[in-house]
């Protein structure tokens, strides 16, 4: 693995359909609504291998909402979500399998050590023993938590529980990694270290990775940034290119434009 | 479609997975390891599962056998003290308290975001909660063998080979309890609302069952009481268990324990279901 070509990081394209390589995930007119509240309405963007998304979005965006339609935590009615190709509605196996999730709460079992957790994920993703172990000495070394490995995660700070939490979900080796709010609580080292190490990631690995978050300073100068606002869609490009489209000198003047004219007039 | 055989360790790019017998074992030995681990790790759990059917067979039966005298009635051969009669009844009772507190976890993990993790897995989700309601099984069947072994201070002994039969019957009653549990934590909307569980489920089941007194004296007392004693599903897993434990098979609540096993199950399922459940209906909190 690994060979992805990152030529279109900055500026991603739509991908070509005739492609042999599906994007990492597709959304085409997702809508969703709870009762008469409408969550998300008709969204659509991709996210291809080797991209850091930022989905940007004040909080009661629809980002959760989103979240759960992919994770297929909800069914969704309208649109389609394919992960690789995969419908998560047709074939929830193959999408689930490759994608890996970092929730918002924090999802780790207190009572059990760092590598009970682990374990736990990788038999509910069916690997196989030795493989289970290989990967925890792996991914711990990785977010450089290996001597808390016998721990209980009860005894783990904030920072220290996401890192485990991304550990987590690279066990089973996804190529899509999903993260809702990951640096929520955490002070400003853990944050750093947690967007340092994603973006490595999708560098060196070319993991597809769909960061979201409410706070505009986790967008990077080169990242790809989705808006989402009241469940719809209001920009999807660069930086650069949502500056240029706004007439904005930062993202967060871009932001404040947007949220301000997005707002449904009718 | 490729003729190898994908592993789902090493996920490919593209292409569908299909998930083997293999994955399937190994998921459902990480659910029931991760229960056994939790279990050990909360030590007040298995101690109150313990007390509480103690405080029934060490004072209230002590009391109580003086006012009842319970007539010769199958499973038994002879006249039995109080204490023999109400054993089974406290094991089924050890076994719906481990059901209910399974439940209350799912709520607990649900509102916490926990259950998310299981959910995600490729496995089917009624595969999931399978594996889930297993889990909780073989930690309450340890639970009532630890209960029976205690049980023998009170002189309450069964032959030995009752101990071997008890055990499928263990599992059956286990698994309606504990699909009973599932079934109320995906329509329970709130951790609260558990309260009422205790109120409208435990207490109503156990006391309008078999398991404190032999139901022809319910029936002499209240007609309509007795109907819903035999229909109250408890009072089978009762029954079936007081059966086993002395070698014998009670058919009839062999079959309306399954049947409610499958009942509860198909409801759990379904109130779990991503397009149908009322998990999806209820909304996220952003």
């Amino acid at each position: 693995m690994g060979s992805v070509d990152r030529k279109d990081i900055l500026a991603p394209q739509p991908t070509a359909v005739s492609e042999s390589v599906s994007p990492a995930l597709e959304i085409v007119g997702l809508s969703h609504s709870y009762g008469s509240r409408t969550a998300l309405s008709d969204v659509s963007f991709t996210v291809s291998p080797g991209d850091f998304t930022v989905l940007l979005g004040l909080n009661g965006a629809g980002k959760s909402t989103l979240y759960a339609l992919i994770t297929r935590l909800y069914a969704h009615r309208s649109g389609t979500i394919r992960v690789f190709g995969a419908a998560i509605d047709r074939d929830p196996a193959t999408a689930l399998a490759r994608m890996g999730i970092v929730f918002q709460q924090p999802t780790l079992d207190l009572d059990l050590s760092v590598e009970q957790n682990l374990r736990y994920h990788a038999a509910l993703h069916g690997l196989p023993r030795a493989v289970t172990e290989a990967r925890i000495v792996e991914e711990l070394a990785r977010v450089e938590m290996s001597d808390r490995r016998r721990d209980k995660t009860r005894q783990l700070s904030g920072g220290q529980r996401r890192r485990v939490e991304i550990a987590r979900a690279l066990m089973h080796r996804p190529r899509l990694l999903l993260l809702d709010e990951p640096t929520v609580g955490l002070d400003v080292a853990g944050r750093q270290f947690l967007l340092q190490h994603v973006r490595k990631l999708c560098r060196d690995q070319g993991l597809a990775v769909l960061w979201a978050t409410h706070l505009i300073d986790e967008v990077g100068d080169d990242a790809r940034v989705i808006v989402l606002h009241k469940g719809k869609i209001l920009a999807d490009g660069s930086v650069p290119e949502i500056n240029a489209a706004q007439g904005t000198p930062s993202i967060r003047a871009a932001f404040d434009r947007l949220v301000q004219h997005g707002e449904p007039s009718q | 479609m490729t003729s190898e055989t994908v592993e789902i360790g090493s996920v490919p790019a593209t292409g569908p997975i299909r998930l083997t017998a293999a994955h399937y074992l190994r998921c459902l030995e990480g659910v029931v390891r991760r229960e056994w681990l939790r279990f050990l790790s909360q030590r007040g759990r298995f101690f109150s599962a313990l007390v509480r059917p103690l405080v029934w067979l060490g004072i209230f039966a002590a009391g109580f056998r003086f006012t009842l005298g319970v007539s010769i009635i199958p499973p038994y051969e002879t006249y039995v003290p109080y204490e023999v009669y109400v054993v089974p009844g406290l094991a089924a009772m050890v076994q719906m308290f481990n059901a209910m507190q399974s439940a209350l976890s799912m709520v607990w993990d649900r509102e916490m975001g926990s259950m998310r993790v299981l959910l995600t897995s490729p496995l089917p989700r009624w595969y999931l909660l399978t594996a889930k309601l297993l889990a909780s099984v073989v930690v309450s069947v340890l639970q009532v063998y630890a209960f029976l072994a205690i049980a023998l201070f009170w002189d309450v002994e069964a032959p030995w080979w009752g101990y071997l039969t008890v055990l499928p019957a263990l599992i059956l009653a286990g698994m309606m309890l504990g699909a009973c549990g599932l079934l109320l934590s995906s329509t329970i909307r709130q951790l609260e609302n558990f309260a009422g569980v205790m109120n409208f489920v435990i207490f109503p089941m156990f006391f309008a069952s078999s398991a404190l007194y032999p139901l022809w004296r319910v029936k002499e007392s209240n007609l309509w009481l007795w109907y819903i004693c035999e229909l109250n599903p408890f009072t089978h897993a009762v029954e079936l268990i007081r059966f086993a434990l002395y070698g014998e098979v009670s058919w009839s609540a062999a079959l309306v324990v399954v049947g409610f096993l499958i009942v509860f199950m198909v409801l759990a399922v379904i109130g779990y279901d991503p397009a149908r459940g009322l998990v999806a209906r209820r909304g996220g909190s952003e």
